[in-house]
């Protein structure tokens, strides 16, 4: 037993016989997933028209909103493919994403993952990146038939490449085990970050798309005995609240995604959510 | 109707189903560390009823089986069935005699231990824990243990004999 642990932690040979076997316990996350579907559905059903008015009114102005952001995003997009090739540099690519949803929470406590019900089916892999409408939420680390697993951002084992949006100084966040907080790791003193900046992908490391929102800092403790910051940052996705989150495929992938047509149904809501996340122009 | 022995197994499978289910059944992230072992619990259960039927290789494979389900290294859960069922085996003829609440007490015990090397092994997965709560699942597990041994008698009078 003790052997069995030792082999499956330190060595990979464990690993192929877990993805076969992953198929076997996906009845069981959908079991439990029934008890929410039927609230859903209760929500959808036994629901008064004069809310759905309501409801539609407000969706139809949130709509508004985001098609003027839109239209202003359409010609800074061209301007930036103008810039970009007046200075030589590649051409950014929006995403394409494909929607997912959660159907579990992993029971360990120690470990930050979720189960969602997209699989190698719809086109996931491993290591591709998944956001919610707010931020990045994580990737995606052991891929079934129908379902796979996400390892969270916040997960003590995860880290992730960032930047500072305001002026691009660059770091690595790594989860705590706190859903709440990432820390940055080896921020030297005289660095230029201060509570409120945003931190985005970087794109180093290449598994994540660059651009994309993933914390807000917190707090920077400048303790004058160590040799480093020590910098507290929120993460921006909702990490134990999001039901639906967005699977990443990056431009260059497309053609080999399976279900390549439900990835460019959603294509337009793509761009619409990247603008809502006021994230401009992810990928490379 | 079947034998009452094939009754029995049918019994004692149904029970560690619903256990499983229990145990992966999602939780709010703060308050997954208050959720009872609801398989090691059944699984000390069954081997205080029947203690010398008990085969340490279904135990493992029931182990290994919960490791696949909640996503935890191979060998983690059938390292602590196994030692609890090894402890149970020792301490059974003790244990039986005790009133419910002083039964809750032991089982405590047992669940705290089968926690300490689910926490060995997700430590050296790094995950380091901090704090006791590690022992919270054993509280909520000792609370359990007069409900889950009520309903798992009531299972056995009815349908067994």
């Amino acid at each position: 037993m003790v052997v069995l642990v030792v082999v499956g932690l330190y060595t990979d040979r464990l690993e192929p016989l877990r993805e076969k076997l992953a198929q076997a316990v996906t009845p069981f996350y959908q079991i439990t997933d029934v008890p929410s579907r039927v609230n859903d559905w209760r929500k959808d059903t036994f629901v008064s028209h004069a809310d759905l008015k309501l409801e539609n009114e407000a969706l139809k102005t949130e709509l508004l909103i985001h098609q003027r952001k839109l239209q202003q995003l359409a010609s800074l997009a061209a301007e930036n493919v103008r810039l970009r090739q007046l200075l030589n540099a590649s051409q950014m690519l929006q995403d394409t994403v494909l929607i997912a949803e959660l159907i579990g929470v992993s029971p360990n406590p120690l470990s930050h993952k979720v189960i969602i019900n997209r699989g190698s089916k719809d086109g996931a892999f491993k290591g591709q990146p998944v956001l919610d409408a707010f931020g990045l939420m994580g990737q995606v680390i052991e891929v079934g038939e129908t379902s796979s697993t996400v390892l969270l951002i916040s997960d003590p084992t995860h880290a992730i490449p960032v930047q500072v949006n305001r002026n691009g100084v660059r770091a690595i966040a790594e989860g705590t085990g706190d859903l709440n907080s990432l820390s940055l790791r080896h921020v030297s003193a005289n660095t230029d970050i201060r509570a409120g900046d945003l931190l985005v992908s970087s794109g180093l490391g290449e598994r994540f798309p660059t651009g994309y929102p993933v914390a807000e800092v917190l707090q920077v403790v400048r303790d004058p005995g160590k040799a480093f910051l020590t910098v507290i940052a929120q993460p921006m996705a909702r990490l134990d609240r999001s039901r639906h989150l967005l699977l990443v495929f990056e431009n260059r992938d497309r053609a080999s995604v399976p279900g390549a047509l439900s990835v460019t149904t959603v294509e337009a809501a793509s761009s619409a959510v990247s603008s809502a996340a006021s994230s401009v122009g992810g990928g490379r | 109707m079947l034998s009452p022995q094939l009754n029995l197994y049918f019994i004692v499978a149904l029970s560690f189903l619903v256990a499983l289910v229990l145990s992966v059944y999602p939780l709010p992230m703060d308050m997954r560390w208050w959720r009872p072992e609801f398989v090691l619990v059944v699984a000390i259960y069954w081997i205080f009823f029947m203690p010398l039927t008990v085969s340490f290789t279904l135990l493992c494979v029931l182990g290994l089986f919960q490791d696949l389900l909640e996503g935890v290294p191979f060998g983690q859960h059938s390292l602590g069935l196994v030692i609890v069922a090894y402890i149970c085996i020792l301490s059974y003829q003790r244990v039986r005699n005790f009133s419910i609440w002083r039964q809750s007490g032991w089982i405590f015990v047992l669940v705290g231990v089968a926690q300490l090397t689910d926490n060995w092994v997700q430590g050296m997965a790094g995950r380091p824990l901090s704090g006791v709560q590690f022992l919270y699942p054993a509280l909520t597990s000792a609370l359990l243990w007069p409900a889950c041994s009520w309903w798992l008698n009531g299972m056995t009078h009815r349908y067994h004999h």
